[in-house]
């Protein structure tokens, strides 16, 4: 048994990737539990672009660490992203619901209403601990 | 009167230009559009808050463009490319103007200006409450946006759009589209 849970915990990779003009920087930590996505997110093609995450976080749903913290501070994105990052928070909500908290804090710089009001968006729809975190420029 | 492209762009021509840019809507274009009104002395010296929403529905004007425009007619006067589109930025002004010009078959007329006037009919607490609805459920096109784009861009610029539809031969409507950002 305790080999069993030790390589569910172990097969969990850690998935980073580095930014690029149109997309994020993301780290998924299974070990931490920490899930990070940051920049800007404008990809013509996001649904090729969050499938890998949206797997991860499937697996890690089937062995989620204790806690969860969800790091978004997102530039901007364009709207084929937006039903994306609402995908990623619903899979969250199932962790949540499990009993395995999960919390997101939602960064946005302070003059930034559009990012404030997206995360007013998501909170309106998603059920999980939300934070709005007001970043000094 | 016959539709003349050049008319067109005169009158979107006005105030500074920022970027215009006409011919096929890629991904490449669209990077390249980007990192060009980034490094514009307009946008450097812009409000974090304005430059910010000028970038983003920049992006997200091109991209509906992207995901939409067809061939242009073979006797239209511009580059042969299958996803032929126009777009301007410019500072007119107190406020930065977008206008996006394609042309589009003429069946497709209706459902766009439905679609047009149905956004623009709508109070900025409506527009919320429909971008939430959309969002939330789970149809995703295959385009992508799953029709959030021009709810989007109404949304961020507080302003209606503008929109004219040009008869260019029987085939063929040029759709003019001016989005302004203050």
């Amino acid at each position: 048994m305790y080999t069993l849970v030790n390589r569910i915990a172990t097969s969990m990779e850690t998935i980073i990737r580095e930014g690029s003009p149109k997309t994020p920087f993301v780290r998924l930590d299974g070990e931490k539990g920490v899930v990070e996505i940051k920049g800007r997110s404008i990809p013509e093609n996001s649904v090729e672009f969050y499938k890998p995450i949206i797997d991860w976080l499937e697996k890690f749903g089937e062995a989620p660490s204790e806690e969860t913290n969800v790091n978004i501070q997102l530039e901007y994105f364009n709207t084929s992203s937006s039903k994306c990052i609402l995908d990623i928070f619903k899979r969250l909500e199932l962790i949540h619901k499990k009993g395995n908290p999960v919390e997101i804090n939602w960064y946005y710089e302070e003059d930034d209403e559009d990012m404030f009001e997206a995360g007013e968006d998501y909170q309106s729809i998603i059920n999980i601990p939300f934070k709005m975190i007001e970043m000094e420029e | 009167m016959a539709f003349d492209l050049k008319n067109w762009y005169l009158e979107k021509k006005q105030g500074d230009i920022i970027l215009e840019y006409n011919g096929g809507i890629t991904p490449e274009l669209i990077s390249e559009a980007l990192e060009s009104i980034e490094n514009s002395l307009n946008m450097k010296n812009e409000k974090n808050r304005v430059r910010k929403k000028v970038y983003n529905v920049f992006v997200e004007s091109l991209q509906n463009l992207y995901h939409h425009v067809d061939l242009p007619p073979s006797t239209a006067p511009v580059e042969q490319s299958s996803n032929f589109g126009i777009i301007i930025l410019s500072k007119d002004g107190t406020f930065y103007r977008i206008s996006t010009g394609n042309f589009v078959k003429k069946e497709k007329l209706n459902y766009i200006k439905d679609r047009i006037d149905q956004v623009n009919s709508l109070s900025d607490e409506e527009v919320r409450m429909l971008y939430r609805d959309i969002l939330n459920n789970d149809e995703f096109s295959e385009k992508g946006g799953g029709g959030l784009g021009m709810l989007d861009i109404v949304r961020k610029t507080g302003n209606k759009l503008e929109y004219y539809f040009y008869q260019f031969d029987d085939e063929y409507i040029f759709f003019s589209l001016d989005v302004y950002i203050s």
